[in-house]
């Protein structure tokens, strides 16, 4: 490729639509939410312009802390949990030859294109007592009497792995379509048993897509909303509910703010984090 | 390694599709609730859905709102992808990734910054304030797509153009935009499907007002389940769906998700 120009001012200059709505749409309004985490809430009304602390002390009270780490936790069990499922899924599917390879990419796009609502309402609906999984089991003369599977955290983990397991295969998919199958061959022409080629071979090319799939889904069950509050108790609920419960219901923005900045910042924490330990063992290896 | 491949597949398969089934048998289930084993059939809750006054006004704002959102979306990612692939910018990475920022980060904090952002302005409760919301937001989405498309195009096109005399705006006419098409079409069917399904940012930048699909769902399932949600929802997944299968029998849907060509080529032939 040849080198590219310095661009003109013109050229600059249409950048200023893009780069200028996300100023005004995405970064003033982050702003905005950080003036606000320190404002003055009067209860029953709404808030008044200040500087205090008294949001962020409230934040760091055990509960709210207790949350956080509830938090981070679900949400990369969720991402463990999809990658140990997806990875051998996503490498069977790109191993397969046309119809059903196709039939497999609609079933998972499906999932995909289903709203976080339409999830979360019909696990519930599935985890319920009334017409379950139980249910069919009963019918089946399986179980004797049928059981409710949520409110629980099993039902939560279930519910966000839901949500978050298409985008995980959609980002290992690429990468595992491009691993030659010549190289599989070979190591089992060299007399590596499948199972030994999986691990020895195709697990670390794999590695940095794992990787990024793994952040991939903490992020994005981090962000979800309605599946911890439809299919968990209260001490099931992440921090992304609480925020959406004090923005809305009990209008305190300004706490709300407070535990957004602070989502923000654990989820950078956790991504650089994490890219860090892979890039550390990495050169182990 | 072929019975761990079966079982693995057919557990995924089931799950994927566990709830699609159950929808699609709460749609047609004559009995107001939903019980098992269904009893009757009836099609009234999709009738309900086209009659009901509620549920059209929702339609309405969903579809206006992913369209526009969509296309703005586009427009916003458009020239930043051209300008920061074609050019050399030294804040060039600065740039795009503020452009994948908001989608980077849990859709909870955009929300509650479009909230807090609009309610500064006084501007509260309007059907725009949640098209500008929604295409911030996922104007990430025709952004990697349109970059990927000026990644892998042939620079000789562009180059040739120039040689023989058109200036860089004639050459982005005619050569480059109508090469970035199929990447902004893309970039646009994504960001309309995930703004219909949206949920969080619709319901904090303007959820009393202007009640979307996602929302009204939500609203109406915390009064109780009726069956006309699931008819919504299996209308939504039937669209997804038939996007996707004509996706797969007119285009490349392996290619598009990715796949290289090359390698799908050699697993065909072993």
């Amino acid at each position: 490729m040849s080198v590219r120009e310095k661009p003109s001012g013109r050229t600059l200059g249409v950048l200023a639509f893009p780069v200028g709505m996300l100023v005004v749409f995405f970064l003033i309004p982050f702003g905005i939410m950080v003036a606000t985490s320190f404002y003055h809430r009067v209860p029953g009304a709404f808030y008044t312009p200040a500087f205090e602390f008294a949001n962020w002390q409230r934040l760091f009270q055990p509960v709210f802390l207790e949350r956080a780490l509830f938090s981070i936790g679900i949400c990369l069990l969720a991402g463990f949990v999809c990658i140990v499922v997806a990875f051998p899924f996503t490498y069977f599917l790109t191993r397969m030859r046309g119809r059903p390879h196709v039939i497999l990419l609609v079933v998972v796009l499906s999932a995909l294109s289903l709203s976080e609502v339409i999830v979360a309402f019909s696990w519930y609906i599935l985890l319920g007592r009334a017409s379950g999984i139980s249910n069919i089991l009963v019918w089946l003369g399986i179980m004797n009497e049928s059981a409710a599977y949520q409110p629980s955290f099993a039902a939560v983990l279930l519910g966000l792995c839901y949500i978050a397991f298409p985008y995980c295969i959609l980002t290992l998919y690429p990468q595992l379509t491009r691993l030659d199958p010549e190289i599989t061959e070979a190591a089992q022409t060299l007399g590596a048993s499948p199972w030994r080629t999986f691990w020895t071979v195709v697990v670390p090319i794999a590695r940095p897509i794992l990787v990024a799939g793994f952040l991939l889904v903490f992020v994005f069950t981090l962000g979800s909303y309605l599946i911890a509050d439809f299919l968990g108790r209260p001490e099931h609920w992440t921090l992304s509910v609480f925020i959406a419960n004090q923005a809305s219901a009990n209008a305190n923005v300004p706490f709300a703010a407070t535990m957004a900045i602070f989502l923000t910042l654990l989820s950078l924490i956790v991504v650089a984090l994490v890219g860090l330990i892979e890039s550390r063992t990495r050169r182990l290896i | 390694m072929r019975v761990l491949r079966a079982v693995v597949v057919t557990l995924v398969v089931v799950f994927l599709l566990a709830p699609l089934v159950v929808i699609a048998v709460g749609s047609v289930n004559q009995n107001r609730y939903l019980n098992f084993p269904p009893e009757g059939f009836s099609l009234s809750w999709y009738a309900q859905l086209f009659t009901d006054s509620g549920w059209r006004t929702s339609i309405r704002y969903s579809v206006t709102i992913a369209t526009l959102s969509a296309a703005l979306a586009v427009l916003v990612a458009t020239p930043l992808a051209y300008v920061l692939r074609a050019y050399r910018i030294r804040l060039a990475p600065l740039f795009y990734t503020l452009g994948i920022l908001p989608f980077m980060l849990p859709p909870i904090i955009s929300a509650l910054g479009m909230q807090v952002f609009w309610l500064s302005t006084g501007h509260v409760g309007r059907i725009e304030n949640v098209i500008i919301a929604h295409a911030i937001f996922f104007s990430t989405l025709p952004l990697v797509t349109i970059s990927l498309a000026m990644e892998t195009m042939d620079q000789a096109l562009p180059e040739a153009a120039q040689t023989l005399g058109a200036d860089q705006r004639t050459t982005f006419r005619t050569i480059t935009l109508p090469l970035l098409i199929p990447s902004m079409v893309t970039g646009f069917a994504a960001a309309l499907v995930l703004s219909l399904n949206e949920y969080i940012i619709s319901f904090l930048v303007a959820g009393f007002t202007i009640e979307t699909l996602p929302v009204k769902i939500v609203n109406g399932l915390r009064y109780g389940f009726t069956p006309t949600i699931a008819a919504v929802a299996v209308v939504f997944i039937l669209i997804a769906a038939t996007t996707f299968t004509l996706f797969a029998i007119f285009g490349n849907l392996m290619k598009f998700l990715g796949a290289d060509p090359a390698i799908l080529e050699k697993n065909k032939a072993t």
